[in-house]
């Protein structure tokens, strides 16, 4: 039997094997990519072996070395943390899956680079994902920026190299100016930056202090996307499909609401801070960012940059939910970081199937692809209901708790944010679904002609991910207990 | 032996020095040099156990006792100090063989380990002595070593560089001594701990100020401070590359050293910093030094050069910290000495192996340097993040103390623009990640020698993994660096 805390050394470790095991595999693509799937498949299981004990209630906890006097890296498994990790950690072994068909098929150079790099990135996940202090999770934060700044730029062109800066530069930049900051301020404030049930700033702090903290964190923590700190992401689109997927609507940008979320209830406390007059902006910002995204994504032709500004726009559901600062919305904010994770891999990989099979990129090219690609498109409608919030996906679980909320604590305005995003996503994603399926493809109909459905592995993963979206809404109830126990409503 | 230690650490790179040079051959004197290095860091390691704990050694030169003879008088803070130093020179003395072959013309190769020699002692007798006067001949003997193994530069430019900062350091040295003087006509002694003791009771305030005035700006024009800093690019960027990440690591810290021992143990934290506007003077230039020397960094073509610059506001971030006047602070500058002295080190340790097959250093010869040097590049990118203070490097560890220091102080916009400069810092550390990374090698560059040799790749990366392992472990780094804030914050030597 694995403990605790062996299971969190592991769970970092099996990855960063992986990573060195890949890069020696180089000359055996075959080998090398077996490697990839074991590797996802152990890590998998390693993070889903510790979950029976955070659902007993147990903090299985790991401590490392103490880096500076009252500074350690050491890791925690609370409820959030192990919902990122097991969301992260399943979806690497589709990804995988995926990946292989992807770069094959589009005859992708570096592909040991890539690999190696994906590997390590979930090594960085895993570690944010179970921080059990500020420190140690702004350490993996940082790791996970610049280890994803190669898959970024991967194609080593202009366009990613302008791509990779604003990447870089702005979301290590926000993490130092703001981040940093904030970590300091708080653990000169509250003495500690271990993560605590119930908030280690309460009481500890005047409210104008509190309200000025929570902005250095919204808006250092880059990777959530809250606006005007959202450019990067459709930027780093000019990475392979594969990396979009994986770490632009699941790893990387979930560590970033995973952080708000994290930050807001174990830093600052849920009913600590609610009510409180100095931190009611935050509700509007992230109102704010669900519109403009949303609208933004309605504009878009090009069907990547739509689901970029579709994640920007989500990721605000999860910040906008842990802001209404009650504890069922925080446990919508918990489910959406899940549902969305699932829902938008899948559209992303039915994104890089069009590419692959038809090389589209564009919406309007789109007239009559489901019939060349019926998988394809009906995973895109799967995901597609997944992000409007409707049943039978598991976003409807996680609007339901969002809104029940919003409506709990009477917030009218949130309401009216909410269900105005749902209906500005249905705008964008179901012309998509209707196209592909019910408009006749005109004169350029002879290009379908060449291509039927993308390669074996990428249909495979991507009806997996449809699946699993499906499958989480009729069995939501480890997803709906990790997230009763972090709001405290079990 | 042990209590012969203090002067052991001066004169065997003394003795070996004018030895070399009857030697007459390259290898020998190399080999001389390398046991002569190896020799001063257990030594300075030796002496750091003996003073761990608020010790202290005193050593009476030809057993005249203090305050008439010259007094070697060692705590933890020169100690420290006399490891960073004797540390680096072990390190780079094993690089220097390849290097220098290849950057110094085979006649000459004998002078240059013998000014190597000279340069150390200097260096080391300046941390260790504890009188005013030897201070400043040791502080000669370094520099004018210092002025001839940068003239040893094959670019013609290294001329000028030398002759610039030999104006400059005279200068310095100049006003060093001026001011200490000043200090021995108002007290009567060089010995510094003495003088310490006597000052309080000296009745005229004036000649006092005025040293500290002499003294505060002869060193500053040793250490770089902006804007003083103008000799250090050049000498920088023109100098064998082995002597770059020597006086990189070494060279400025020492002159640190000799401002905060003047401040601290000789007119005393009172008189400097809460009778006089010193700590506000020293945060605006130091300030002024971080943002204006990492901005012109970002604009150099010279990728040398970008790093000189770029250790011209590293510099400020460490006169930042002394300039709180805090134990914070203190140590924040102190661990910085450390940590700065290991990262630009290892900088320029590994830009001498990029100088093997681009001698002119320019962003330009740097394409697809990723592919044709894999591990001399990926140091460097690693270098970079320390630079800008990535959490897992030492650089993480000094901003994490100056920003805990600016917010002890209430000063919080002083915690954003310490932030703020490791920002420019990833400007223009990315400017090597996109030259190295993000073109096809020339493939004329192609066709020359692979990666560097390993005798240059192995200290270089050893320094390389100490920024992580002290980025990680800093039990050794700051807990040095604490305990030498205390003792200099006690006041008394």
């Amino acid at each position: 039997m694995v403990t605790g805390a062996t299971a969190i050394i592991l769970a970092l470790a099996v990855p960063s094997v992986g990573a060195a095991l890949i890069a020696c595999a180089h000359r055996a693509p075959n080998l090398r990519e077996t490697v990839t799937l074991v590797t996802a498949t152990i890590l998998f299981a390693v993070v889903a072996s510790i979950a029976p004990e955070v659902l007993a209630g147990a903090r299985p906890q790991a401590r490392l070395l103490e880096v500076m006097p009252g500074l350690e890296i050491a890791f925690t498994v609370e409820p959030l943390g192990m919902l990122f990790a097991l969301v992260a950690t399943s979806l690497w072994i589709v990804t995988s899956l995926y990946s292989i068909g992807y770069m094959r098929g589009n005859h992708e150079s570096h592909q040991t680079r890539y690999y190696a790099c994906f590997a390590l990135s979930l090594a960085s996940a895993v570690g944010i994902a179970f921080a059990g202090n500020l420190f140690t999770l702004f350490l993996f934060y940082e790791a996970l920026t610049l280890i994803t700044y190669p898959l970024v730029t991967h194609h080593g062109t202009d366009e990613a190299r302008r791509a990779g800066r604003l990447y870089i530069g702005m979301l290590v930049g926000t993490s130092i100016v703001f981040l940093l900051v904030a970590i300091i301020w708080t653990w000169t404030v509250a003495g500690t930056i271990e993560f605590e049930a119930g908030g280690i700033l309460r009481g500890k702090t005047s409210n104008t202090t509190i309200g000025g903290l929570l902005a250095l964190y919204i808006f250092g923590i880059g990777k959530a996307a809250v606006m005007p700190i959202h450019r990067w992401l459709p930027a780093a689109m000019v990475a392979p499909t594969p990396v979009s997927a994986l770490l632009h609507a699941v790893a990387v940008v979930k560590a970033g609401v995973f952080t708000v979320v994290k930050v807001v209830v174990y830093v600052f406390g849920v009913d600590a801070i609610a009510g409180l007059k100095s931190v009611d902006w935050l509700p509007f910002i992230a109102g704010f960012t669900i519109i403009a995204a949303s609208i933004v994504a309605l504009r878009s032709d090009n069907l990547k940059r739509r689901l970029a500004y579709s994640t920007i726009s989500q990721l605000s559901y999860v910040v906008f939910a842990a802001a209404l600062l009650t504890p069922l919305s925080v446990m919508g904010a918990a489910l959406h970081i899940a549902a969305h994770a699932f829902g938008k891999i899948t559209l992303f990989f039915a994104a890089g199937s069009i590419y692959t099979a038809a090389h589209k990129t564009q919406v309007s090219e789109l007239d009559g692809i489901g019939r060349r690609m019926p998988w394809t498109m009906g995973a895109f409608a799967v995901g597609s209901l997944s992000m409007i919030g409707l049943p039978p996906a598991v976003g409807f679980v996680s609007k339901w708790y969002i809104l029940s909320g919003a409506m709990a604590s009477e917030q009218w305005g949130a309401v009216a944010v909410l269900v105005a995003g749902t209906l500005l996503s249905a705008g964008y994603l179901l012309p998509i679904v209707y196209r592909a399926f019910f408009v006749r493809a005109a004169a350029a109909g002879a290009a379908h002609e060449a291509h039927g459905e993308a390669p074996l592995s990428i249909v495979v993963a991507l009806s997996v991910s449809a699946l699993a979206t499906v499958a989480l809404f009729l069995f939501p109830d480890t997803l709906l207990a990790l997230s009763r126990q972090l709001a405290g409503t079990g | 032996m042990i209590t012969q230690l203090p002067i052991l650490q001066v004169v065997i790179p003394l003795i070996a020095a004018p030895l070399m040079v009857l030697l007459r051959h390259g290898t020998a004197a190399w080999l001389l040099a390398v046991g002569v290095s190896w020799a001063s860091l257990a030594i300075a390691l030796g002496l750091l156990s003996e003073v761990a704990g608020g010790g202290l050694v005193s050593y009476a030169l030809g057993s005249w006792p203090p305050p008439w003879g010259i007094e070697y008088r060692v705590d933890s803070v020169n100690a420290y100090l006399a490891v960073i130093v004797s540390m680096v020179a072990a390190v780079v003395v094993v690089y220097m063989r390849r290097s220098v072959a290849e950057e110094v013309p085979q006649e000459h190769h004998y002078l240059f380990y013998s000014m190597y020699a000279l340069c150390l002692a200097g260096l080391l007798g300046i941390a260790l002595t504890g009188d005013g006067f030897n201070m400043f001949v040791f502080f000669e003997i370094s520099s004018l070593a210092t002025y001839v193994l940068i003239a040893l530069g094959r670019d013609r430019r290294a001329l000028m560089a030398a002759y610039q900062y030999l104006i400059m350091g005279t200068i310095g040295a100049t006003f060093f001594v001026i001011g200490v003087g000043l200090l021995y006509l108002m007290t009567g002694t060089l010995n510094l701990a003495d003088m310490a003791a006597r000052l309080p009771d000296v009745t005229d305030p004036r000649p006092v100020l005025a040293a500290l005035a002499f003294i505060t700006v002869g060193v500053s024009l040793k250490l770089a401070l902006f804007p003083l800093h103008l000799w250090l690019p050049n000498a920088y960027a023109y100098a064998p590359s082995a002597v770059t990440a020597f006086l990189a690591a070494t060279a400025t810290k020492v002159s640190v050293y000799v401002l905060l021992r003047f401040y601290f143990s000789v007119f005393g934290e009172t008189a400097v910093f809460r009778a006089l506007p010193t700590g506000s003077i020293l945060l605006a230039l130091s300030l002024a030094a971080v943002f204006v020397a990492s901005v012109v960094a970002i604009f150099q073509g010279n990728v040398k050069r970008m790093f000189a610059y770029s250790s011209v506001a590293q510099i400020g971030y460490i006169t930042l910290g002394v300039s709180f006047d805090s134990a914070t602070g203190l140590t924040a500058g102190i661990v910085h000495l450390f940590n700065h002295a290991l990262t630009k080190g290892a900088l320029f340790l590994l830009l001498g192996g990029i100088a093997l097959r681009a001698a002119a250093m320019r962003f330009d010869d740097l394409r697809g340097m990723g592919r044709l040097m894999p591990l001399t590049s990926f140091g460097i990118v690693l270098g970079g993040l320390s630079l800008i203070g990535v959490p897992g490097t030492v650089g993480f560890v000094s901003k994490w103390y100056l920003v805990v220091a600016a917010l002890e102080q209430g000063a919080w916009w002083i915690a954003f623009l310490v932030v703020a400069g490791s920002l420019l810092a990833l400007a223009y550390v990315w400017r090597f990640v996109e030259a190295a990374y993000f073109h096809a090698p020339d493939p004329k560059m192609a066709a020359g020698p692979g990666e560097a040799p390993l005798s240059m790749l192995v200290p270089a990366w050893l320094m390389i993994a100490a920024c992580v392992y002290f980025g990680l472990d800093t039990g050794l780094t700051l807990g040095g660096a604490g305990e030498a804030a205390q003792v200099l914050l006690k006041g008394k030597w």
